[in-house]
């Protein structure tokens, strides 16, 4: 029986093939001279670079953390390229100019660019490896001032916006992975929403490593000055290779006051094969700052790819009646590990934090939920709710759950369920009684226990990530 | 339908067990188109094998004898291949299902049935009239259909969600597994005037109960005894009341071999 379950969530990686295309890469290895030329290559401002290489000696004196539930052989950082770039010239003004491979690529994985198969509504910037290869709808973006696009581009184009946020939720010091990142990222998406705008289209983000040896460091950010609106979604893939990829990114959002972010990620890089071989390291730093009073950053994700991920999107709630949401859900499979959760910082007076996390492991996946909320002297009227849910699906997984509350204001609100359940023998007996198969009902579990989490996303996506579950999707969620 | 002479059910010298131990020692039961059989006994004689048995419960076994289901072999047939085919078993502990509603839940299993069949599957809005007119037959209002599976469900609330189920699929053959346990007298008529309005020329129930109290009821055609896993009397209505004022014990004695 229960193989029969697993069969359905174990399913094969659909996007494991690589692209045949001239890319420009640097040797591996990790030194100034790198960080130099990935600086010079992008064209940036000379304060950045001076960014750049103290991240670089910073980085120096760390060492790499070793607290997540999560087991790897040592990284040889020198071995890793730091940049590669399909051979052409990365920032393009139409279409017309994108090496067709690269649109072939794209059309591949579904991702709407071209022309025609553009989804009205939704906004891409396609990161290929270290670079930006396009990004759509621009023009009706620019109309309302929204600026939407590479961040290697804002930085040139905006070093103002740049300088004054850029490691301002996430800096350079904060951890090992962040302050690699800072030192040698190369691309990603860079998107400010102008006071009082309520950004027309959903922005978008793919992400697709092909190189080989390289990792990838993106970066993006995201400006929502007073009283605007903004979705973003973030989505990616990586080929199937033998070796484990590392990808470190650094996502910091900022509110300002009334201000709404709402970013949404369907993570999918290649997870390794049913023996645990290959895969992506999924390192990543992502935090938002409710910087303005009555400002909302919410965080949905559904990770279902890397080999291990260490991801713990935040949110510092500085503005009073700022609000921060965190909604997961983590699929461990094979032999995947994952280590994610959030951080929920109540500095403001009367901030609220939710947290709803769905962890589901089935082979020999390792799955563990690590969520902080702090509630600081400040906090007057805080208030927090938190759910861990977990499902087990086989007898050779794990699902673990470390939440650390730290409580500093006698007024703070916490709230904190958890469940774990396995999807059971009578659960599938029941359905089947009713004629249903068990390959369906497996199905309407697995998206019933993750519905809190599927209906935070936007449309698209949530049919993305039902599909990637190996879901059919109906009337069960929304 | 062409072997009703020979019982839709056919249960012959049926032995089955889970984990190694023997509960059924040899049933015998035929089970004719639109009658009510009602299957009493002790605590632990085999009363809810026999209905997972039926319902093709993985975690048990047959070791002997057969069971026809309108001329075909039921136990050869996967428990959705059963349920397609028209047997339903309300359950005894029916299980929760987070996040999905009844309503959906119902559908799934409405075309999942109808697929089998050949038929179109029902899209929500013409399944909702059917599930509508459902609900007014059973004279039962719809505040069940958006909830999750059973999830939150008091005990007497997922009986009734069974029998609600029962309504919708209009299966040929239902097992009703201690469908009374838990009832309070209300729930228990509510319930037990739903499963009356059900009873039709080509159905047939199962009724198992530890008591003779939801007999009042539904009111069997014929009462049989189960006891060290089998069928130790066989009688109509009257016998319910017999086990009632005199408790199973009687029975037992004198039947021992």
């Amino acid at each position: 029986m229960s193989s029969t379950i697993e069969s359905q969530v174990l399913q094969p990686y659909k996007y494991g093939w690589s692209t045949d295309i001239d890319s420009e890469t640097v040797p591996p290895g990790l030194n100034e001279d790198i960080v130099r030329l990935i600086s010079a290559k992008k064209g940036e401002p000379e304060f950045l670079l001076a960014w750049r290489l103290k991240a670089l000696r910073h980085w120096r004196t760390l060492k790499e953390p070793t607290w997540a539930n999560v087991k790897y052989p040592p990284i040889d950082y020198q071995a890793i390229r730091y940049y590669a770039a399909p051979k052409q010239q990365p920032m393009l003004d139409s279409l017309e100019q994108v090496d067709p491979k690269l649109l072939e690529t794209y059309e591949k994985l579904g991702i709407p660019i071209s022309e025609q198969k553009r989804l009205t509504g939704v906004a891409v910037d396609a990161v290929f490896d270290s670079v930006s290869v396009v990004t759509t709808f621009k023009e009706v973006l620019a109309k309302e001032g929204v600026i939407f696009g590479a961040f290697s581009e804002a930085a040139r184009e905006h070093p103002e916006l740049v300088e004054q946020y850029l490691g301002s939720v996430v800096p350079y010091t904060d951890n090992y992975f962040a302050a690699l990142n800072s030192a040698v990222f190369s691309d990603g998406s860079f998107a400010y929403i102008p006071k009082g705008v309520r950004c027309p289209l959903e922005l978008s983000t793919y992400f697709r490593i092909n190189a080989s040896s390289t990792g990838q460091f993106e970066r993006t950010l995201i400006i929502a000055e007073p009283g605007s609106y903004v979705s973003y979604l973030e989505g990616c893939s990586a080929p199937k290779r033998d070796e484990n990829q590392l990808h470190a990114a650094v996502v910091e959002l900022i509110a300002h006051d009334d201000a709404t972010i709402k970013y949404s990620t369907v993570q999918n890089w290649f997870p390794g094969d049913e023996h645990g071989r290959g895969g992506i390291y999924n390192f990543v730093t992502k935090r938002g700052k409710c910087a303005g009073r009555r400002s909302k950053i919410s965080w949905t994700q559904v990770e279902t790819g890397s080999a291990i991920t260490w991801k713990y999107p935040g949110c510092i709630l500085q503005g009073d009646d700022s609000v921060g949401e965190f909604y997961s859900v983590a699929v461990t499979a094979n032999y995947q590990q994952a280590d994610t959760g959030t951080k929920m910082i109540h500095i403001g007076k009367n901030t609220k934090s939710t947290i709803v996390s769905k962890g589901i492991s089935a082979g020999h996946g390792q799955n563990t939920y690590r969520g902080a909320v702090k509630i600081m002297k400040s906090a007057e009227g805080a208030r927090n709710y938190s759910q861990c849910d977990s499902m087990l699906i086989g007898s050779e997984c794990g699902a673990h759950t470390f939440p650390y509350i730290d409580v500093r204001n006698s007024g703070a609100i916490m709230e904190h369920e958890a469940s774990t359940s396995k999807i059971g023998e009578d659960q599938i007996l029941y359905c089947k009684q009713r004629g249903i198969s068990a390959e369906d009902a497996v199905s309407m579990i697995v998206s019933g226990f993750c519905k809190d989490v599927f209906r935070e996303l936007p449309m698209e996506f949530a049919v993305e990530a039902q599909n990637l579950l190996g879901i059919t999707l109906e009337g069960s969620v929304g | 339908m062409s072997k009703d002479t020979n019982g839709m059910l056919q249960i012959t010298n049926l032995h089955a067990g889970i984990a190694g131990a023997e509960i059924l020692k040899g049933v015998d039961l035929t089970v004719e188109a639109g009658e009510v059989h009602a299957i009493m006994g002790p605590n632990g004689s085999g009363k809810s094998t026999l209905a997972q048995v039926l319902a093709g419960h993985p975690a048990y076994t047959v070791s002997a004898g057969t069971v026809t289901y309108d001329g075909k072999d039921l136990l050869d047939m996967s428990p959705e291949a059963r349920a397609q085919a028209g047997v339903f078993l309300a359950f005894q502990y029916p299980v929760e299902i987070r996040g999905v509603t009844n309503a959906y839940f119902l559908r799934s299993a409405v075309n999942a049935i109808r697929k089998a069949h050949g038929q179109e599957e029902l899209d929500p809005v013409d399944f909702l009239e059917v599930l509508d007119a459902k609900l007014k037959a059973i004279g039962w209002d719809d505040s069940f259909i958006n909830r999750p599976v059973n999830e939150g469900f008091s005990g007497g609330e997922k009986k009734r969600n069974e029998i609600l189920q029962l309504a919708v699929l209009e299966p040929r053959l239902a097992i009703l597994d201690e469908t009374d346990s838990g009832l309070d007298i209300d729930a228990l008529q509510t319930v037990a005037a739903a499963v009356n309005t059900l009873r039709a020329k080509d159905r047939a129930f199962v009724v198992v109960t530890h008591y003779q109290r939801l007999l009042n009821f539904i009111v069997p055609d014929r009462v049989h005894v189960l006891a060290e896993g089998r069928i130790v009397k066989s009688g109509g209505k009257e016998l319910a009341l017999e086990l009632e004022a005199r408790g199973y014990e009687w029975i037992r004695e004198p039947t021992r071999v």
